[in-house]
C-alpha cells in the first residue's frame, strides 16, 4: 500500500503562483475544433430541397419549408430545411445524408435572444446570405447569434467516404466494345436479381425524380418493390403511368436520373435499368398485372400511329372501357422506336412484348395500314367518337447542299437495317449530324462495316455543326461511340458533296462553323466560308432531324389545325387540337421528342378524351 | 423528513426515516436514498431511482437503426462512448457488418480516452465531496483537456456520436496522434502532484479506509463489476474476458486492490487511468493504416434480419451489456441495457450503507461510482 503523509499535500501550494487555466470569456475565447458541430450552414444554390435531412433527423428538428421566392428548377423543389434548435441535438446525421453536400455545420454555437421563435431558423451560408455572416473585423462575440455570425467558419462537413448513402452505382454488365461492334448483339446485358436489389437499395426516396419525369412515374415506389424483391408489385406501379416498360427500360431519356440527388456527387440511381430489370424479369405481364378493361362504354376511338404515345393512349383508354383501333403504316408496333433505335439498343422482341400485352387487353391493331392511302382521315373522323394523332416525325430532313441527292437519309437507313434487309455500306462512311439519331446511324454503320468487310480497314466519321459542348446527343451515346472507334468532326458544316468522274461519292467538303445559334437562341448557323476541310468517304448519310408528315389530312381540315410558334400542333389542357374530337400527342406536340414525354402527352389526352365524353360534346 | 415513532411494530423508538437527495449537496445526479437511521448510524437504506427516467429503451423502439445512434450516448452523460460501442456492436452482430481493422484500433483508443475522461470526472466528484477542492479542480481541468481531444476528433465535447455501426464516423484528423500523446503526457506529468496531494494524503486514507466495504463474495453475489469487484482483488474485466475492438492486440494489466473499501476503489480508478494511458500509447504505435468505416446500408431502407444479440463491453463503471432483438423491421423490437450502475446504485449501495454513518453516505455512493441516468433508462 502506498505511503501516507500529512505533509506531502502541501506540495500543491506552489500552484498558487501559476497562471490560472480558466479562460476569461468574453475577453479570452476558445477556438472550436475544425470539426465542431455547431449551427447549420446551407448552400441554397446547391441544396435541391430533397428533404433527406428532414427524413433522417431523429428528433424531427428539421422541417422542409417552401420558399416562394425560389424558382423551382426541373428536378428540384423550392423547399429548404428549417431547423428547430429546441429539438436539434447536433448529431450531424443530416450532414452525412445530404446528397449535394450543401448542408454543413459551422463552428458557431452562440445564440442569445429573448424571443424563443428565433430558435426556429432557416440556415443559409455566407454565399447566399452576406448580411448575417461577417468578416473578423466586423464580428463581435458580444453580439453573436444566429443573425450575427462569423464568416468562413466551417465546421463538421460532409465527406463522401463517410456518407450514409452509396454514391457509386452497381455497374451494368455490358458486352465489351471490341465484341459488340462486330454484330447487333444487345449491348447492355441487364441486372440480375442480386444486382438489381443492390442498386435499388441506393434509392433515398426523395422523389425528385418523380417531379422530373414527364409522366410522373411512381419511381420510388417501384424501386422499393424491387428492393423488397416483389417485381410483380413493381410492374403494377410502373403500369400505372407507363405501359411500355420493356421499351422505356432500354431507351428512355432518363429525366429522372438527371434529377437524382445521388448524381450530384456520385452516380445517379440506375432507374432506367431497374425498370428494364422488372420488365425483363416478368415473362408474362398478364398474370402479373391482373388488369382488365372497365365495362364497355360503347365509344370507339381511332389512334393513328402505334408509337409510344399511340400505344400509351390505347392502353389508358382501353382500360376505361372504350373500343380502340390503332392504325400504323409499319408492320408492327413501336412506331419510330421500331425503326429508329438500333437492334443493339432496342431489340424487336422487347418492343413486341409491350405491344402484345396492350393488344391482349383488347386493343385492335391495324398494322401496315396507311391512313390517307388505305383509308381516309375524314372517314375515321366520321366513324369514331374521337381521334388521337400520335404520328410522330417520320420524314428525314436533308441538308440540301450540292449533290445532296447522292446521300442517304437516316430513317431509311435505320428502318431497313432494323426491319428490312441490312444495307450495304461503304468502307469510309460520313454521317452528317450530332444528335442521337446520328450516333445510332454511325454506330450501326460501324457494325455493318465490320460484318461486311471483315479484316479490312474501314472507318466511320461524323460531322456536326455543334461543337463538343453543345452536341445534342447524350453524353452516354457519344462516349460509347468514341470507344467503338467513331471519329468525330464537331464544329464543321457541310458545303457540298464531292463526286468522282463516275458520279460516285468521294467526299464531303466542309466549312468551319462560326456560330450555330443566333442571339435569340434560334437555329441560324454561320460559317467561315474560307476555312474548308475535305472529308473523304464513299458514302454519306444525313441524320440532321425529322419532320412530321401531315399529307393524310385534307387541305380543308389542315387549315383548321392550329400550330404553335415552334411549329408544333397546338393542343389545350385536355390534349385536344383545334379540331374538336381530335387529340394529339408525342413528337408532333412536344419539343422533347422522346418516348416518355409522348407517354405523358398520351396520359393527358386519355384523361381529356374521357372528360370529352362525359361532357357529351358531339362529334363534329 | 421524519416519520412518526412506531412503537410496537418492531421498530426501535429512536429510529428515524431520512430522505437523502435528490436535492442534496452530497448527491451526484438525480437520485435519492431513503435512510432509516438510529442516531447517525444507518440501519437500513433503500435506493430511490426514477427521477431521471427518460424511457430510452422504449424510445429506441420507435427510431430507425441509424436514428438510435445519436440517442444511446445520452444514457450515460459522463461516459457516452461505451454506450455507442455496445450499440454498434449489437447492430453489427445482428446485421453481420464487418468493421475495418483500423477502426478497431480507433475505437479502442477512443474508448480509453473516454475512460480517462470519465475517471477524471469521477475523481472530481469524489475529491470534491471529501473537500479536496484543489485536486477536484485539477481533475476537472484535465478532463477538459481530454474533451478537447474529443472535440478535435468528433466535433462534440460531451456527446461525441463517433462510434457507429460499421466503424467510426471519421478518421483521425491530421496531427491528432501527436496531440493525443502531448495531452496525455501533460496530464501524466501531474500524477506525482495528484499522488502527493490526494492519493498519498493521510486525510484521504483516514476518510476512505474501511468505508463502504464490500467483500468479494458479496460483490459477486450482487452482480457488481468494474472497480467494485476489482477492489476486492478479482481480475475481472470484459476487455480481458471477452476482448472486443483492439484490446487483444496489445498487452496490458488489470489493476486490482484487495480490501474492497472506498479507499481501494479510488486507487483502482487511479491505476486504471494510468494503465489506459499506457494502453493508448501502445495502440497508437500498433495502429494499422486503412479505412475506418464500412458503409452501412441505406438508412431509409435498412431492415435488420430477425434475431437477438447480447453484447457487452467494459465501461468505466463496469460491465455494460446490451440485449437487442430485431424482428426484421427497420427499428429494433426490443432494447435492454445492462448498465453497471444498476446493481451498484441499488443493491450494492443498500448493502454498503448498512451500519455506515450519515456523514459517509456521499463518500460511499460516489466511491461506488454510480451514475444515476444509467439506472433510469
Amino acid at each position: 500500500m502506498a505511503k501516507r503523509s500529512l505533509l506531502s499535500p502541501l506540495k500543491s501550494v506552489r500552484y498558487l503562483f501559476k497562471k490560472p487555466k480558466t479562460l476569461r470569456y468574453p475577453f479570452e475565447l476558445k477556438e472550436p475544433a475544425q470539426r465542431y458541430r455547431g449551427f447549420h450552414l446551407n448552400d441554397w444554390e446547391k441544396c435541391t430541397g430533397c428533404g433527406n435531412c428532414a427524413d433522417i433527423c431523429p428528433n424531427e428538428a428539421i422541417n422542409m419549408v417552401e420558399i416562394s421566392e425560389l424558382e423551382p428548377k426541373l428536378g428540384e423543389k423550392n423547399e429548404r430545411p428549417q431547423l428547430d434548435y429546441g429539438r436539434c441535438c447536433f448529431c450531424g446525421l443530416c450532414v452525412d445524408i445530404c446528397p449535394p453536400g450543401s448542408l454543413r455545420l459551422s463552428r458557431d454555437y452562440f445564440h442569445i435572444h429573448f424571443d424563443t421563435d428565433t430558435f426556429v431558423f432557416i440556415p443559409k451560408d455566407e454565399k447566399t446570405d452576406k448580411e448575417k455572416f461577417l468578416p473578423p473585423g466586423k464580428y463581435s462575440v458580444l453580439k453573436a447569434s444566429l443573425s450575427h455570425r462569423k464568416e468562413d467558419y466551417e465546421g463538421f462537413a460532409s465527406d463522401l467516404r463517410y456518407t450514409l448513402f452509396e454514391p457509386e452505382r452497381v455497374q451494368m454488365p455490358e458486352v465489351p466494345p471490341e465484341e459488340r461492334k462486330l454484330s447487333f448483339i444487345e449491348q447492355v446485358i441487364g441486372y440480375n436479381k442480386e444486382e438489381a436489389k443492390r442498386e435499388a437499395a441506393r434509392c433515398l426516396e426523395c422523389k425528385l425524380c418523380e417531379e422530373a419525369c414527364p409522366a410522373h412515374m411512381k419511381i420510388s415506389e417501384y424501386i422499393q418493390a424491387i428492393y423488397e424483391d416483389k417485381p410483380e408489385e413493381s410492374l403494377k406501379k410502373i403500369f400505372e403511368d407507363n405501359p411500355i416498360p420493356s421499351i422505356c427500360g432500354r431507351i428512355c431519356m432518363r429525366y429522372c436520373e438527371d434529377a437524382c440527388s445521388l448524381r450530384l456527387r456520385g452516380e445517379a440511381l440506375a432507374i432506367r435499368w431497374l425498370k428494364r430489370y422488372v420488365a425483363d424479369t416478368i415473362k408474362d405481364y398478364e398474370t402479373a398485372l391482373e388488369l382488365s378493361p372497365a365495362e364497355s362504354t360503347g365509344k370507339k376511338i381511332a389512334v393513328i400511329g402505334a408509337g409510344p404515345s399511340g400505344l400509351a393512349v390505347a392502353y389508358f383508354l382501353v382500360l376505361s372501357g372504350h373500343k380502340i383501333l390503332v392504325f400504323d403504316d409499319l408492320p408492327g408496333g413501336g412506331g419510330m422506336l421500331r425503326i429508329g433505335p438500333p437492334l443493339y439498343r432496342l431489340p424487336i422482341e422487347s418492343i413486341d412484348k409491350d405491344v402484345n400485352y396492350i393488344a391482349s387487353l383488347g386493343v385492335e391493331f391495324k398494322f401496315s395500314t396507311n391512313v390517307g392511302q388505305d383509308l381516309l382521315f375524314e372517314d375515321l373522323l366520321r366513324d369514331y367518337d374521337a381521334l388521337y394523332l400520335g404520328i410522330g416525325t417520320t420524314v428525314s430532313r436533308s441538308t440540301k447542299v450540292k449533290n445532296f441527292e447522292k446521300c442517304l437519309l437516316a430513317l431509311d437507313f435505320l428502318k431497313d437495317n432494323k426491319i428490312g434487309e441490312k444495307r450495304k455500306v461503304g468502307k469510309e462512311v460520313i454521317v452528317i449530324g450530332g444528335g442521337n439519331v446520328a450516333m445510332d446511324v454511325a454506330r450501326e454503320t460501324l457494325r455493318l462495316q465490320n460484318m461486311q468487310y471483315p479484316d479490312e480497314k474501314v472507318s466511320t466519321k461524323t460531322v456536326s455543326l455543334e461543337d463538343w459542348d453543345i452536341m445534342p446527343a447524350t453524353e452516354e451515346e457519344i462516349e460509347e461511340a468514341k470507344v467503338e472507334g467513331i471519329q468525330f468532326n464537331p464544329g464543321w458544316g457541310p458545303k457540298e458533296v464531292n463526286l468522282d468522274e463516275k458520279g460516285h461519292v468521294k467526299g464531303l467538303l466542309c466549312m468551319k462553323v462560326k456560330s450555330v445559334f443566333d442571339d435569340q437562341g434560334k437555329f441560324a448557323p454561320t460559317f467561315y466560308e474560307k476555312e474548308e476541310m475535305l472529308l473523304e468517304g464513299d458514302m454519306i448519310i444525313e441524320a440532321i432531324g425529322q419532320a412530321p408528315d401531315f399529307s393524310f389530312i385534307s387541305e380543308k381540315l389542315f387549315d383548321k389545325l392550329e400550330f404553335t410558334e415552334m411549329r408544333k400542333v397546338k393542343v389545350d389542357e385536355n390534349g385536344m387540337t383545334s379540331i374538336p374530337g381530335v387529340f394529339a400527342g408525342g413528337d408532333i406536340v412536344n419539343t422533347n421528342l422522346d418516348a416518355v414525354t409522348a407517354i405523358a402527352d398520351a396520359k393527358i389526352a386519355s384523361e381529356g378524351i374521357n372528360r370529352y365524353f362525359i361532357k357529351g360534346i358531339k362529334n363534329p | 423528513m421524519s416519520k412518526n415513532v412506531n412503537v410496537g411494530k418492531g421498530h426501535s423508538p429512536r429510529e428515524l426515516e431520512l430522505y437523502f437527495g435528490p436535492q442534496h449537496l452530497g448527491m451526484v445526479g438525480n437520485f435519492s436514498i431513503t435512510l432509516k437511521v438510529e442516531g447517525d448510524r444507518i440501519s437500513e437504506a433503500s435506493a430511490n431511482p426514477g427521477y431521471l427516467h427518460r424511457g430510452f429503451e422504449k424510445l429506441m423502439e420507435y427510431r430507425t437503426w441509424i436514428q438510435n445512434f445519436p440517442m444511446v450516448c445520452r444514457i450515460n452523460v459522463v461516459e457516452p462512448d461505451s454506450m455507442e460501442m455496445v450499440y454498434s456492436m449489437a447492430v453489427e452482430k445482428l446485421a453481420g457488418i464487418e468493421v475495418p481493422e483500423r477502426a478497431h484500433y480507433v475505437r479502442s483508443i477512443y474508448l480509453e480516452l473516454a475512460r480517462v475522461g470519465s475517471h477524471l470526472f469521477g475523481l472530481w466528484a469524489y475529491a470534491n465531496m471529501l473537500g479536496f477542492d484543489t485536486v477536484a479542480q485539477w481533475a476537472m481541468y484535465h478532463r477538459d483537456l481530454v474533451l478537447d481531444l474529443f472535440e478535435e476528433l468528433t466535433g462534440g465535447r460531451v456527446y461525441h456520436m463517433y462510434i457507429w455501426p460499421g466503424g467510426v464516423r471519421r478518421d483521425f484528423p491530421e496531427g491528432f496522434k501527436d496531440k493525443v500523446v502531448t495531452t496525455l503526457h501533460s496530464i501524466g506529468g501531474c500524477v506525482p502532484d495528484y499522488d502527493a496531494t490526494f492519493f498519498e494524503n493521510r486525510l484521504f486514507y483516514e476518510r476512505a479506509k474501511g468505508i463502504g466495504k464490500v467483500t468479494r463474495g458479496e460483490a459477486k453475489e450482487m452482480g457488481a463489476t468494474g472497480q467494485i469487484l476489482r477492489a476486492t482483488g478479482m481480475k475481472y474485466d470484459i476487455r480481458k474476458v471477452e476482448p472486443y475492438a483492439a484490446y487483444d492486440k496489445v498487452s496490458w494489466e488489470v489493476p486490482t486492490r484487495e480490501d474492497g473499501d472506498a479507499y481501494s476503489r479510488i486507487w483502482v480508478i487511479r491505476d486504471e487511468m494510468i494503465e489506459s494511458v499506457h494502453m493508448i500509447f501502445k495502440l497508437l504505435d500498433a495502429m494499422p493504416e486503412g479505412e475506418v468505416y464500412n458503409r452501412i446500408p441505406n438508412p431509409f431502407k435498412w431492415a435488420i434480419p430477425p434475431g437477438e444479440a447480447y453484447v457487452r463491453c467494459e465501461s468505466s463503471r463496469g460491465e455494460l451489456g446490451l440485449y437487442m432483438v430485431s424482428n426484421g423491421k427497420d427499428k429494433p423490437y426490443r432494447v435492454h441495457f445492462r448498465t453497471p450502475s444498476y446493481p451498484h446504485g441499488l443493491t450494492v449501495l443498500e448493502k454498503a450503507l448498512k451500519n455506515a454513518s450519515i456523514a459517509d453516505v456521499g463518500n460511499i455512493m460516489i466511491s461506488l461510482y454510480v451514475v444515476a441516468p444509467e439506472i433510469d433508462r
